[in-house]
């Protein structure tokens, strides 16, 4: 456990990682995060790479789970560069491994 | 893709010859710098008018009369910098009233993005929150695309507006094309779930008290028509939000009108007795439910919407269906019992008789309701009514006789003072057999006074009825009420002469103040086509009631 996520454990914070396959041009992240910053929800991991031949990127997201996650994925959804969003738990390793260079 | 011979064209010729192709003949919106270039390609279009707006502000409400009153998309024009911002407003209305339009804007050039250049501004960064996408275009090549994208996505689904910004280089860049793509077209929705649809078929034919619920996606959707087959077939009591109504026409023996914060005392105690809401196209809005908690409390919920980010979102429906309403209630009626229901609305017909809208003065003119049912009794159902937001809008809405979708224009989700005038003017110049009035208020106007202009210009068919109470009525409504009677910055001091205003712009005018027969003076003004602005004083103690206080429980109204 890194310290990062020990921090918000230790808070007894549940966390959420979500996984986004979306198009890769200027301003998909803006949407996104626009999304969450409007309704004063954190977002307190962000990583995103391109895949494959660049067309599209994976944005991964570290997110407190709290009532209003499922509304923000369905509005993630519904936006038009998003192609598909994944829920997985805070057990998923991808910031586990990025973790390290945080320290 | 259309074959078609090849022929070089600039980024705005091209713009200009998509849009004919999407079928647009009339873009209201103002020139300046940046968006000259497709100014100068639009002059030589045969097919689109321009519609030259003294605000752009104007413009874009302008795009949403036309776009609200025919369903189809619209779109406006601004310049980059002040002409993108002044059009902001009228973007965010579209999108809490999920109006389908199509805002173009000019930028500066590519290469000088990002340097605070003269008239720059973030555009495609302002309006992310407010739109349902947008585009900052970046070669003429993908105008191709994005143009007809731009339609497809204003108009399908949950509609939407959508803006598209083009840097001044991409307007002047030409390319060769050759191939045409097909217009933006609304895309089928997704089949609704059958299961779902008949659970919700059991549970309308279980209920012993339920209420239909619709809300403007039933008017977006075209289904008004199978709302009301639903109501009548399975003998459901339905109430409309503002943004419905006309969907089922006010005065069917099943409607109860508008519900909430000024629905009638009938109306609020019918939902506070139902064991069941059929919500349709409507989203909960907190002006339509009161306190979420005290809303319906003994009701099963079935929400049917065509975003899925609705159901669930204020309140947990027991079924929740997606899909497109005028579908989902088309296959929902076959599967609905007929059923006469003798005791609920036996029950509802109570409440009505008992606690019916109360509207004083309706036979008298000089007061707000008669005013309205004088208006009323100028037009018939072909006319289109549109409000500013207000008092006025609130008397309208409820005592206005409502009776077709698409009748009713007015800026619902974010409450626009200065809506209804571009409003009104977009509508009568997309249907000009029509008369459009617009029901305003003296603070409403003052708001987009400005397209007193265009409307004289283009004479536009409009009948503005300003009710005029020297001040900003609701605020002045809820100091009273809820603040102690401390009135503060909500009567104004100094009045303009709005009748010596109109006709500085070209209007003809009508006082009723002065006139000695009111009714004959309002009907001999509708008979007269073109632009006409009728001034009417209300005293500025005339409230709307009932209203339930912010935040309280819709049964607890003031006022009966």
């Amino acid at each position: 456990m890194n310290s990062i996520t020990k921090k918000h454990h230790d808070a007894g914070q549940a966390h959420a990682v979500l996984e986004l396959d979306v198009n890769n041009h200027a301003g998909v992240m803006s949407h996104i995060v626009g999304l969450f910053s409007r309704r004063a929800y954190n977002v307190e991991g962000i990583l995103c790479m391109p895949v494959g031949s660049g067309k599209t990127s994976r944005i991964w997201l570290t997110v407190n789970e709290d009532a209003r996650l499922e509304q923000m994925i369905r509005q993630i959804e519904k936006l038009e560069d998003v192609l598909k969003v994944n829920r997985h738990g805070a057990a998923h390793e991808v910031f586990d491994r990025v973790g390290e260079f945080f320290r | 893709m259309s074959q078609d011979t090849t022929e070089t064209l600039t980024g705005s010729q091209i713009v200009v010859r998509l849009l004919e192709r999407q079928g647009i003949r009339r873009i209201p919106g103002i020139p300046g710098g940046a968006i000259l270039p497709f100014y100068d390609a639009l002059s030589q279009s045969k097919l689109i008018e321009h519609v030259l707006t003294r605000h752009e502000q104007g413009a874009g409400f302008m795009a949403q009369g036309a776009a609200r009153a025919t369903g189809e998309v619209a779109v406006c024009l601004a310049t980059s910098g002040p002409g993108a911002t002044n059009l902001l407003t009228a973007i965010a209305d579209a999108k809490l009233d999920s109006i389908p339009m199509v805002a173009i804007t000019g930028q500066v050039a590519t290469s000088l993005i990002g340097t605070d250049a003269f008239q720059e501004v973030d555009a495609y960064g302002l309006t992310i929150p407010i739109t349902k996408h947008n585009f900052l275009v970046s070669s003429a090549q993908e105008l191709l695309e994005v143009i007809p994208k731009a339609f497809r996505i204003a108009a399908s689904g949950r509609p939407g507006p959508v803006l598209v910004d083009i840097p001044k280089d991409v307007q002047n860049e030409r390319i060769e094309v050759t191939e045409w793509p097909e217009p933006g077209r609304r895309d089928p929705a997704a089949e609704a779930d059958a299961e779902s649809i008949a659970a919700a078929a059991a549970m309308i034919n279980a209920a012993q008290r339920p209420i239909l619920y619709l809300g403007g996606g039933v008017v977006h959707s075209g289904g008004s028509a199978e709302a009301v087959q639903l109501a009548e077939k399975a003998s459901l009591p339905t109430v409309m939000t503002l943004m419905a109504l006309g969907a089922m026409p006010v005065d069917h023996a099943l409607s109860l009108g508008m519900l909430g914060m000024h629905g009638a005392r009938c109306t609020n105690l019918a939902l506070d007795e139902c064991d069941l809401l059929i919500a349709v196209g409507a989203r909960f809005d907190d002006r339509a439910t009161g306190k979420v908690a005290a809303f319906c409390p003994g009701a099963k919920i079935i929400h049917i919407d065509i975003d899925r980010a609705e159901l669930d979102k204020i309140k947990t429906a027991h079924v929740g269906i997606r899909g497109d309403v005028k579908e989902v209630l088309g296959r929902l009626l076959p599967q609905v019992k007929q059923d006469l229901r003798t005791a609920w609305l036996g029950r509802v017909g109570e409440l009505k008789s008992t606690c019916p809208l109360q509207t004083p003065g309706a036979d008298d003119p000089r007061t707000p309701y008669g005013l309205i049912r004088a208006v009323a009794e100028c037009v018939d159902d072909e006319a289109v009514i549109a409000t500013d937001v207000g008092q006025h809008q609130m008397w309208v809405a409820q005592a206005y006789p409502l009776r077709r979708p698409h009748q009713w224009l007015t800026s619902g989700g974010l409450g626009t003072m200065g809506f209804g005038l571009p409003a009104a003017i977009g509508a009568a110049m997309a249907q000009p057999e029509r008369t459009v009035v617009c029901f305003t208020g003296d603070g409403s106007i003052l708001m987009n006074i400005q397209e007193l202009a265009t409307a004289a210009e283009e004479n536009a068919n409009v009948k503005v009825v300003l009710m005029n109470n020297a001040s900003l009525g609701l605020v002045f409504q809820q100091q009273t009420l809820f603040y102690g009677e401390r009135i503060f910055s909500s009567k104004f001091k100094g009045v303009p002469d709005f009748l010596k205003i109109a006709e500085g712009f070209g209007w003809q005018t009508l006082d009723l103040d002065t006139a000695s027969d009111p009714k004959a003076a309002l009907q001999a003004a509708f008979a007269v086509r073109g632009p006409m602005f009728i001034h009417a004083s209300i005293d500025r103690h005339e409230q709307v009631l009932p209203m339930v206080a912010p935040g309280a429980a819709n049964k607890d109204m003031i006022g009966d």
